[in-house]
């Protein structure tokens, strides 16, 4: 009986596999509801360079405006329309700018983009997984951020403009229709799209941490995760745990706003009449809004760490140096992360003994980020570096790191910070270490798994030229806003004109904008390479790089489920590169120990 | 016609790039580049590797000429005691991240071009070394205590309470500009409420307070010179930030939460003119929190005075009480119901600020 049993069950199993291959999916199904991950990562990565091209361009307008403070901008008038007027920016329409720069980019490019992108995408394939956990929560995911999208690009053209209050919409400037233009429906539109936005995370999340818990193929232990698998793991916990407080921040937003409730607002006399609300206090927000805020940029660096370990590992030939000090130092900036957020609030009032505490919390990250700044630095060392693209911006990416990272020692200092909070000392610091590093870990991560996406490779000159043109082009922006930020220049300014105290330093703002203009001209360099290299690239083989982890076992185009045939079984970890004894410089992880015997370290002989 | 000729022009350029393009890729299959793995032909190798180490030493030349030229430009002349304390953790601090800053750069440009791919070389099996990575833990964790030792002191002595006799002066955000009010010869601020609000009683001071009858609201504010000075921080409507850039205060103003700075000014408007060589110099106070149109011209300024200056200064000001009968006629007026619950209305605010 139970043979019989086992025969027929057998045979559905292969029905069921040649129904797979030989079932065509409609183009709907295949393309647009698709559940399959690698297509949802393509989504959100296509949904991710739109929205990058779209909030690049924004501040291309807002440093044209800083640029040349006293041009006028006619040519502008075609696509801003009633924005700008006689040549000259509206004001409120230039906090728009900065508002709609900050939520896209940290939001819709650097966290559904980049996490969207890649936890999609090699989640599954490096742990040998068919497919995340649940293929439809992961589908809907994308078409609810896809929602938020929509509502969100909608509220650019609305008449009195998208929300205006900086991308961190403290109240009572954004509760309050009174206080700016942009509080009126743009800042209702935002509110939507952000809570949308929240749940479609919230989905991606638990998709994640669910699909890396239990899906792991035969052999893969946690240890033997490569970098990026955990990075994108720590990710979707610190997503899962702090966005549903930015949710109820907003939430408690939409109510003060449109149900008349005083959550934020007290004692507030706006626009010729005394309001009604007392009792509630703008700080709440604040705080609210940074539990989510902080963990948020390291939920944009984290994957950003990942991507990174993986490309300098396989292109510099060499393990990862100090794997579980990767991961333990990847812990502490996770577990640190949620511990604070108050350093962003050191002169709102708040309690100076909160201020030490907060003080003394931020500047412990410091320890685990050197950790890995050591660890990317000692697997160079004595390496054999592949200079590919993906590594190029690797190394852009840990140069960018330091740079901006180290700042972040002096603004944690809390009496620091009293002189430099909410100046051009903090833009710098933030743009480097979290947007132009983040976006440096999306671009190597997007030019070393192209192969694996499309089938096809990106041309490496143009890669090259696009890294270089890049790379220089946001020290010349960032580096010279830290003298305008010591200075004391405050963020957010229309123009500095007014203030003697600020009436230097033109032409290092010229030349920051000129630098802001050739850096975002090279991204079309990338958009070309992207576009193209998709349908006229030259064919990728099924392992370009050499690398070990397991989406190079697939073949050139892994099809739905990933694997035609069975999933590899894993025996090793994913760095064993140059391995002393082996005879070529790399081990895949999916082969045993029993057949490399010429390079098993004494420790692994009992493995074989 | 010149629209046409620069379209023209511009889709040429782009035509006789994608033809460069083109010739490239067809170079290199020609080459035969294109057979090898990524990254292990020698050109671009070379060109990567070398470009890295021209980027870390012309980069690092522009990065200290530029450093050097700003120097002037960045560092603010300082007019407060405690800014002295900050300025000068602030420039430890950076030479402290300046040392960290160049060796890693150094050694990652620097291995980056000497560990570049070559045919015959292998790279060296190096996992792991745990006494390595305690030591490069235990190195920052050291340094970042003896910085968080040195903020916090600082930080405690400057939100330390302000000393009993500090002058007291009310600065208070609106949109789009401050406004200041004196406590007057009483040294105590009346009662504001900003339901009180009008067009000429722009802080809602409640006139049934005694105490606001001395009080006094000038265009610019003056401090003296060498005393404590105390400012109590408010907002009636949206969020802003009291920024004094020489003197390195910068604090919120909040609706509904009153806050506080306190400083001791060590230079005189005039003691800085002579100092700067700009007769016109005046200290400013600014705005850095985002509040709107106007946010970018919220324009203040602040005079420091010789202390014997300022008590002249002083006795020149007449109270807004005096300058304005009408509105405090409109407060004894009322009946006197709505002066009683005012009254409680207001001391429940004063205990508030206190805190």
């Amino acid at each position: 009986m139970s043979s019989t049993d086992i025969s027929i069950h057998k045979d559905v199993h292969h029905a069921h596999d040649e129904h797979d291959h030989h079932h065509d999916q409609n183009f709907i199904e295949k393309y647009i509801f698709s559940q399959d991950h690698k297509v949802i990562a393509k989504q959100f990565l296509f949904g991710g360079i739109f929205w990058a091209f779209i909030g690049g361009f924004l501040s291309i307008i807002f440093r044209l405006q800083l640029g040349w403070p006293e041009a006028t901008f006619t040519f502008l008038e075609p696509i801003l329309g009633g924005w700008i007027e006689n040549g000259k920016l509206d004001p409120e329409f230039y906090l728009a700018l900065v508002t709609m720069h900050g939520t896209i980019m940290v939001f819709f490019v650097l966290t559904a983009g980049l996490s969207g992108t890649f936890a999609n995408f090699l989640i599954p394939l490096q742990i040998g997984a068919r497919d995340m956990a649940s293929g439809f929560m992961n589908m809907l995911s994308f078409w609810i951020f896809f929602l938020a999208s929509v509502i969100m690009f909608w509220s650019l053209f609305l008449e009195t403009g998208p929300a205006g209050g900086g991308w961190t919409v403290y109240p009572p400037l954004s509760a309050l229709p009174q206080a700016i233009k942009g509080s009126a429906s743009g800042m209702t539109m935002w509110l939507i799209s952000m809570a949308l936005f929240i749940v479609s995370q919230l989905l991606a999340g638990v998709n994640y941490i669910t699909t890396i818990i239990n899906l792991r193929t035969k052999g893969m232990s946690m240890t033997k995760l490569p970098l990026t698998v955990w990075a994108l793991f720590f990710t979707a916990i610190l997503g899962l745990l702090s966005f549903p407080v930015l949710f109820s921040a907003a939430l408690l937003l939409i109510f003060d706003r449109s149900f008349g409730t005083s959550f934020y607002l007290s004692d507030i006399y706006i626009a010729g009449e005394a309001l009604t609300n007392t009792g509630g206090s703008p700080i709440l927000f604040q705080h609210l809004f940074w539990f989510l805020g902080h963990p948020e940029v390291y939920i944009v660096i984290l994957p950003a760490f990942g991507l990174v370990s993986e490309v300098i590992a396989t292109n510099s030939r060499k393990p990862i140096f100090g794997y579980r000090a990767m991961i333990g130092s990847m812990i502490g900036i996770a577990v640190l992360s949620f511990v604070v957020w108050a350093h962003h609030m050191f002169v709102t009032g708040m309690n100076p003994f909160l201020g030490s505490v907060f003080m003394f919390l931020t500047l412990i990250i410091a320890v685990p980020s050197a950790v890995k700044v050591f660890n990317w630095i000692a697997t160079l060392w004595r390496g054999n570096i592949r200079f590919s693209t993906g590594m190029l911006f690797a190394i852009g990416f840990v140069s960018l790191f330091i740079s901006g990272g180290l700042t972040g020692i002096i603004l944690g200092n809390s009496a620091l910070d009293i002189q430099l909070h909410d100046t051009y000392f903090v833009v710098a610091h933030f743009h480097l270490v979290m947007g132009a590093a983040a976006f440096f870990g999306m671009f190597c991560g997007v030019y070393h798994w192209f192969p694996k996406m499309f089938g096809r490779m990106m041309d490496e000159k143009l890669g090259a030229v696009h890294f270089w043109a890049t790379f220089i082009a946001v020290y010349l922006v960032f580096m010279p806003m830290h003298y305008i930020g010591i200075a004391g220049f405050p963020r957010r300014y229309y123009n500095w004109t007014g203030f003697e105290t600020f009436n230097i330093f033109t032409d290092l703002n010229t030349f920051i904008s000129l630098a802001a203009i050739i850096g975002f001209t090279a991204q079309f360099i990338f958009l070309f390479n992207f576009l193209y290299s998709i349908f006229k690239g030259r064919r990728a083989t099924e392992n370009p790089w050499h690398s070990n982890t397991l989406e190079w076992t697939t073949p050139v185009l892994p099809g739905h489920g990933n694997w035609p045939g069975e999933i590899p079984t894993v025996y090793r970890w994913p760095y064993d590169y140059s391995k002393p004894g082996a005879p070529e410089d790399f081990i895949p992880q999916h082969v045993p120990f029993s057949a490399t015997q010429s390079s098993n370290l004494p420790n692994e002989k009992d493995l074989e | 016609m010149i629209t046409i000729a620069i379209g023209l022009s511009i889709i040429l350029l782009f035509v006789i790039l994608f033809l460069l393009f083109r010739i490239g890729t067809l170079a290199s299959i020609f080459r035969g580049s294109s057979q090898r793995a990524v990254g292990t032909t020698k050109t671009s190798n070379r060109v990567n590797s070398t470009l890295f180490l021209l980027f870390l030493v012309i980069g690092g030349a522009a990065f200290i000429w530029s450093f050097a030229d700003a120097w002037d430009d960045m560092n603010l002349p300082l007019a407060s005691v405690h800014g002295a304390w900050t300025d000068n953790l602030f420039w430890t601090t950076m030479i402290v991240i300046g040392i960290v800053f160049v060796i890693t750069q150094i050694l990652l440009f620097v291995y980056s071009y000497k560990y570049q791919h070559k045919d015959d070389k292998r790279a060296y099996y190096y996992p792991h070394n745990n006494k390595l990575e305690i030591v490069w833990t235990m190195i920052p964790a050291v340094v970042m205590a003896l910085l968080v030792f040195g903020g916090w002191k600082t930080w405690t002595k400057i939100t330390s309470a302000a000393p009993e006799d500090a002058v007291v002066i009310e600065v208070m955000g609106k949109q789009f500009n401050w406004m200041v009010r004196y406590p007057g010869a009483d040294g105590k601020l009346g009662v504001a409420k900003h339901t009180l609000i009008d067009a000429t009683n722009e802080f809602g001071i409640d006139f049934t307070d005694q105490n606001a009858m001395d009080d006094f609201m000038p265009m610019e504010i003056h401090v003296p010179k060498g005393q404590p000075v105390l400012f109590k921080i408010r907002s009636r409507d949206v969020i802003h930030s009291v920024f004094l850039p020489h003197f390195r205060v910068k604090m919120d103003a909040v609706p509904g939460m009153p806050t506080k700075f306190w400083f001791v000014p060590s230079k005189t408007t005039d003691e800085m003119r002579s100092e700067t060589g700009n007769p016109d110099f005046k200290y400013e106070l600014a705005c850095t929190e985002i509040c709107g149109r106007g946010h970018f011209a919220m324009r203040y300024i602040l005079v420091v005075d010789e202390p014997e200056d300022y008590e002249a200064w002083l006795a020149k000001q007449t109270p807004f009480a005096e300058q304005n009968p009408e509105v405090v006629a409109k407060f004894s007026s009322s009946s006197q119901q709505v002066v009683a619950e005012n009254k409680t209305e207001g001391k429940a605010e004063e205990v508030k600020s206190e805190l």
